[in-house]
């Protein structure tokens, strides 16, 4: 009991209890399929719409060598990264305007909250009709879906400033362009970093779906092509891929935030 | 020791005090717009401190103690009378004035060294000089050896001492306090009350503290102001005559037992009236 207790206050228990309950869930799929219609005359899991996670698994390196996987996440992230400068600058520079002026927030933020929670990916036909079929629609399709959230984040990361630290810098006579760089940005930093890791990922999600819609570009036309191919196997391991992808971006960004942030 | 006291006439900002002062406040008063109509939180408010005095204005809750932080530091506006350093009318925040806030006020994400440094940055200093005097007056708090620790690795006392010390590198003419030490427990305030005596003993910094607490304003004040509950006025000024250099042992004397007597003997009422002021404000707001 007490060796136990001594583990739990490791890091590695919550990160190895994380690890191990995936692993029984795939154990458990795995076995389930496996199983077929025993015991109750009909397959709980469909090995016709799931493959096993072996096989997902093995299909692995297929993709990576024969589907050119890597060229393909090269592509996608670029166009990530592309929609992500854009999230990032006009997302940031949206709050700070809607916080900057009264007007304007009252006029518009109910309307950004709208966007930041409308199901934006249905806007791509008329992308398409404006950019074509290109990596521009795409970029602008995940600088879309990003842009709301970073917006509104940043503003409420603004706005939810504690009074005193402004108080602090209005009695050190701080000019308004040193009290947002020196207290305010500072303070609502960790707020706006929860608006862009929100807006990196619905927009990796968008830049994914739509390649997956238009069929061009990267991770998401390879997952159209496997899927149209019935390479169940191959498109879940590419499915798995683009996952893989959204955790270590979200990981990252975790990281460049307690840099930036050391103190929190 | 006898208790000297004075009537509030006598704490206005006379000529002769003026002249020597080198804080006046004069014949402040502050209104505010409430639903319930206009609300007089400071009325007729004048005072001066002379330097290296250090000086406490208390009160009840709500007779206007924090508004008057404010309009000395320049926090709000809109008020009558006259705040004025060294001769110089003041309007709007002044360096010549630094403040000390209730609430926890460090920046969270700068280190111990970095927010002292803070105001020697704006200053323009080069990087070497403000960390030579940033360590200086870490090290007169009482901080040395926590430079590099960043607010959340520090206790609250630590966090207000940093306040302090980020506010004493800016060489302010007077140093402000509202209530810096209100969410701290009885022994810690005590403490740090003898650091701020150990400060003021060195330093011979001119500082105006804002209280609720009695043991605090004698243990650290040489004349303690008293005012009213609402409206916030000058009630009576009374001369701490005990012994410097001082340290938290005074508050076990028998004359600073008199002293804290005779200012909760001014106060009781006052606080007593603030107190029915508020149940009945309260029973108002439930019918």
């Amino acid at each position: 009991m007490n060796s136990f207790a001594a583990l739990a206050k490791t890091r590695w228990l919550p990160a190895a209890l994380g690890i191990g309950s995936i692993v029984v869930v795939i154990a458990v799929v795995e076995g389930l399929i496996r199983l077929g219609p025993w015991p109750f005359g009909y397959p709980l899991i469909n090995r016709f719409i799931v493959p096993m996670p072996s096989e997902i698994f093995l299909a692995f390196p297929r993709i990576v060598v024969e589907e050119n996987v890597l060229s393909r996440f090269m592509l996608t992230i670029s166009e990530a990264l592309s929609a992500s400068i854009l999230v990032a600058v006009f997302g940031v520079a949206g709050g700070v305007l809607l916080h900057r002026f009264a007007l304007l927030r009252q006029a518009t933020e109910t309307w950004v909250a709208a966007i930041a929670a409308a199901p934006l990916v249905l806007i791509y036909p008329l992308y398409l009709v404006i950019f074509g079929r290109s990596a521009t629609t795409i970029v602008m399709m995940g600088f879309t879906a990003g842009v709301a959230p970073t917006v509104l984040k940043t503003l409420e990361g603004l706005a939810g400033t504690r009074r005193v630290l402004i108080n602090v810098g209005r009695s050190f006579n701080l000019t308004r362009s040193q009290q947002f760089w020196k207290i305010l940005f500072p303070s609502a930093l960790p707020t706006i970093f929860v608006g862009l890791r929100l807006g990196l990922i619905f927009a990796l999600i968008n830049i994914v779906g739509v390649e997956f819609l238009i069929n061009f570009g990267g991770l998401g036309q390879l997952i159209n092509e496997l899927s149209e191919r019935y390479d169940l196997a191959g498109t879940y391991a590419a499915i798995c891929f683009v996952v893989l992808v959204s955790i270590c971006i979200f990981v990252l960004m975790e990281r460049l935030e307690r840099w930036l942030r050391p103190g929190e | 020791m006898a208790v000297i006291s004075t009537p509030a006439k006598r704490a206005t900002a006379s000529a002769e005090v003026a002249d020597k002062a080198i804080l006046v406040v004069d014949d402040i008063v502050k209104r505010f717009e409430t639903p319930d109509g206009i609300l007089t939180a400071v009325d007729h408010v004048s005072f001066a401190v002379t330097p290296g005095e250090f000086v406490s204005v208390i009160g009840p809750s709500g007779c206007g103690k924090s508004t008057l932080f404010n309009v000395i530091g320049g926090l709000i506006d809109g008020y009558e009378g006259s705040v004025s350093v060294a001769g110089e009318r003041l309007s709007g925040p002044h360096a010549s004035i630094g403040m000390i806030f209730q609430e926890e006020s460090t920046f969270p994400w700068r280190t111990v060294i970095d927010n002292v440094a803070f105001p020697l940055e704006l200053a323009g200093l080069p990087k070497a000089e403000r960390y030579e005097r940033a360590r200086h007056f870490v090290a007169l708090v009482g901080l040395a050896g926590f430079e590099r620790r960043y607010p959340a690795e520090l206790s609250g006392g630590m966090r207000q001492r940093v306040s302090m010390a980020r506010t004493l590198a800016a060489s302010p003419k007077i140093m402000l306090m509202d209530e810096p030490f209100a969410a701290l427990d009885e022994q810690t305030r005590l403490l740090l009350g003898d650091k701020v005596l150990q400060i003021q003993q060195e330093l011979k910094q001119t500082t105006l503290l804002i209280t609720h607490n009695i043991t605090e304003a004698v243990q650290l004040s040489d004349r303690v102001l008293v005012m009213t509950y609402r409206p916030g006025k000058l009630k009576r000024a009374v001369e701490i005559n005990l012994p410097r250099p001082r340290t938290s042992e005074i508050v076990s004397s028998e004359a600073f037992g008199r002293y804290v007597a005779q200012i909760w003997g001014d106060l009781r009422e006052e606080a007593s009236r603030g107190l029915l002021d508020d149940e009945k404000h309260k029973l108002e707001h439930h019918q």
